[in-house]
């Protein structure tokens, strides 16, 4: 049981923050289709430095504080790649969906085409002592354990990052400018916010975060390879916010309920009850999506789509 | 009155063609910078090997060396390229109807699952006829299956109300496990053949693959095969039905305006399962042409863990073909056309997927085209304000029925909209 615990913090943490990271776009007004393409485009430049740190000795004896210089490195260079998504969403008002569609595309691409060419091959595998960033207390108590032991410290500053901005988005002035972009941006421009402004800060925070979910993914999931995909982590965390109707706490359960069950399969051939059923693996992996399914189906309610998301601002519009 | 409607028809259209121009001439200058770029890092490239690498990449399957190769590439370039087609019209109907069909991937494995479980569980070796039957009622199954498939993110949209876009995305992973597991549950469908793990066989052994007519003499060595004249088909017929049936402008209006459509008495939940209806159909017979050719493996054992790109790539080529089905075929057919200058790229020291960027910054250019229109318009408005004024007051001076024609003719929106906008400015 602390075994299925232990896994679902670490599979629900990327998905936690790049939900958020979703959030952020569509609060400020703007669709972020591209969390996939950023989480992939993190992931690799933080793959890059870690490879390049490894090599050149740096924090040879300090993993964590690499660890966590990686992960904000990722998450820049996601933001300043999220730029693009801004310069066509917002400056040049084109369609959100074709703009984030196209990073989606590009991404892979230039992952493919930069790792192919400079590393000869389509995968950069981490450095071999990436066991090092696993936090290992064997000897806490049970409850402790779930998370203390066999953790990693991006959970922690994912945690810490996803309570703050939570705080940040709805109780500073800025958070509330940001929020009321993507409700009505005319009402909010009337009152002298700049909207522009709003929506860039909006994508690029969304930018960052998914950057940090990205390679979050890799170092702790996929174990260390840095690749084209993300296993659609950056749907997923798209499904998960509109699961949890574009609110910090909807997220936090929907992330939390997701991870649960998806590592319900990976875990069951250590629980008894669960082996004697004898289920294939299939079947514990199409649970979590048709629970999803259900609870949305069951809670249909008003959803809390921002009004003005996906609309481009226009200053002349009533 | 008329010919002058059709000949400023004729400049929009001009227009929006220079603007798609303009965009692929950015996304490949864009994409030969990225190339200049490597070389500089690479030193097994040469800045001379980016120029024809260009040239390789503008050639397309007529860069592929000798005639032989060429003829091959072509033919396999039509038949990669009508997968592409059908999932592309499948976003793009589903679009028209205001909904985002990010599904097609799911859809595109049940069109194949369905597809092949009929193909390759009847053998019709030495049976022509008889195989074409069979070939018939497998695409028509892997129809049904993706209707039923895309019917259920438009269920919960019109019946409880949830995002088309979060059940898709459920449903594409769904639908990958239930491929898998149900191919596994089927060992005897298994290739046993050496070396091959986790492949279905193909419909080489049960003779009942997708008929050539043809076209594989036409295009010696290609996998093309009728597939291409199904998507083409249903493209068109797609087409027709969304511009001038009663149905496909219901579908539309409902695009445009729900509440309007409920108000004008069309039955919206009704149109949005149909709507995701035929998409989810449309990319599942583009997984049961693509899979149902006999050299085409299907890999079932790790469909699970990853979504076929052919569900995606849906996206962009319905989006580059602002949702018209024609130009969704033509646009899937440029794509393919890079790709495959792409895959000969290596032979200038370059990998294939400088091609992917290339086609990646197109469709983020794309975006922009609206923009380029508006500009190419304002810069000719600008140079003929003062003679179209004139123009414009002598016809109607001559013109003896001008109430009729003001009534008749349908006034182009961009021609409303801006007067009235200078109007409101004044009165202000």
């Amino acid at each position: 049981m602390v075994f299925l615990l232990q896994k679902t913090l670490v599979y629900a943490a990327p998905l936690l923050i790049v939900a958020l990271a979703g959030m952020f776009a569509e609060r400020s007004g703007v669709i972020n289709l591209a969390l996939e393409g950023e989480m992939i485009f993190g992931a690799f430049c933080g793959a890059i430095l870690a490879r390049f740190f490894v090599n050149a000795g740096v924090f040879s004896n300090s993993i964590q504080v690499m660890f966590i210089v990686v992960l904000l490195f990722s998450g820049i260079c996601s933001a300043i790649f999220s730029l693009l998504l801004s310069l066509s969403a917002v400056t040049l008002k084109a369609d959100q969906t074709i703009g984030g569609t196209a990073l989606n595309m590009l991404a892979p691409a230039i992952v493919n085409a930069f790792a192919l060419s400079l590393f000869n091959s389509e995968k950069i595998q981490m450095p071999a002592n990436f066991e090092g960033y696993v936090i290992k207390n064997p000897d806490l108590p049970a409850l402790v354990q779930i998370f203390g032991d066999k953790a990693y410290i991006s959970t922690y500053i994912i945690v810490i990052l996803f309570i703050v901005l939570s705080v940040w988005i709805y109780k500073t002035r800025i958070g509330m400018r940001l929020r009321s972009c993507g409700e009505h941006p005319q009402a909010a421009a009337s009152v002298g916010i700049n909207v522009f402004k709003m929506r860039y800060l909006g994508t690029t925070i969304s930018g960052f975060l998914a950057g940090i979910g990205g390679y979050a993914y890799i170092a702790t999931v996929a174990n260390g390879t840095a690749e084209s995909s993300v296993g659609g982590m950056g749907f997923l965390a798209l499904a998960i916010m509109i699961f949890g109707n574009w609110k910090p706490l909807g997220i936090a359960l929907g992330a939390l309920l997701f991870g649960l069950l998806k590592c319900i399969g990976p875990v069951s051939s250590s629980i008894d009850f669960l082996q004697k059923l004898g289920l294939p693996m299939f079947f514990y992996n199409i649970i979590p999506y048709v629970v999803v399914l259900v609870v949305l189906a069951l809670t249909a309610k008003k959803s809390g789509v921002p009004k003005a998301e996906g609309v481009p601002y226009d200053k002349g519009m009533r | 009155m008329k010919t002058k409607f059709q000949s400023l028809r004729e400049k929009k259209g001009f227009q929006s063609v220079c603007a798609s121009v303009l965009c692929i001439l950015a996304g490949i200058l864009v994409g030969f910078v990225v190339m200049v770029l490597l070389s500089f890092f690479n030193d097994r490239i040469s800045i001379g090997d980016a120029f024809s690498g260009l040239l390789i990449l503008l050639g397309g399957p007529f860069s592929s060396g000798t005639a032989k190769y060429i003829i091959t590439n072509l033919g396999d370039m039509i038949f990669y390229a009508s997968p592409l087609i059908m999932t592309g019209v499948s976003v793009a109907i589903a679009y028209k109807t205001g909904l985002f069909n990010i599904g097609a991937a799911g859809q595109f494995l049940m069109g194949t699952m369905g597809a092949l479980l009929v193909a390759l569980n009847i053998n019709t070796t030495g049976q022509p006829f008889l195989g074409v039957l069979v070939w018939i009622l497998a695409v028509l199954v892997g129809a049904i299956f993706g209707m039923i498939w895309g019917a259920i993110p438009g269920f919960f949209k019109a019946f409880f109300n949830v995002n088309e876009v979060i059940v898709c995305i459920m449903t594409n992973w769904i639908a990958a496990n239930i491929v898998s597991w149900v191919f596994t549950a089927m060992p005897h469908l298994t290739n046993a053949g050496a070396g091959k793990s986790g492949y279905l066989i193909t419909t080489a052994a049960t003779g009942n693959g997708t008929p050539k007519i043809g076209l594989n003499v036409l295009f010696s060595g290609s996998y093309l095969d009728l597939g291409i004249v199904i998507a083409i088909l249903l493209a068109v017929v797609i087409f027709v039905m969304l511009s001038k049936t009663t149905f496909g402008y219901e579908l539309r209006a409902c695009g445009a305006n729900k509440y309007g459509a409920r108000y004008a008495g069309m039955n919206e939940k009704r149109n949005i399962i149909l709507s995701m209806a035929i998409a989810g159909g449309l990319a599942a017979v583009g997984g049961a042409i693509y899979y149902l050719n006999p050299g085409i493996e299907f890999k079932f054992d790790s469909a699970y863990g990853k979504l076929p790109d052919y569900g995606f790539n849906g996206i962009p080529a319905a989006l580059l073909g602002s949702s018209n089905p024609i130009a969704v075929i033509f646009v899937s057919l440029f794509i393919r056309y890079l790709s495959v200058g792409g895959d000969n790229l290596p032979s200038a020291g370059f990998n294939k997927y400088i091609a992917d960027i290339i086609i990646a910054l197109i469709i983020y250019f794309a975006g922009f085209s609206k923009l380029f229109s508006e500009l190419l318009q304002k810069r000719r408005k600008k140079a003929e304000a003062f003679p179209a004024a004139v123009k414009e007051m002598k016809a109607e001076e001559t013109s003896s029925q001008v109430t009729e024609t003001i009534t008749e003719a349908p006034v182009p929106e961009e021609i409303l909209k801006e007067p009235a906008e200078e109007e409101k400015g004044k009165e202000a």
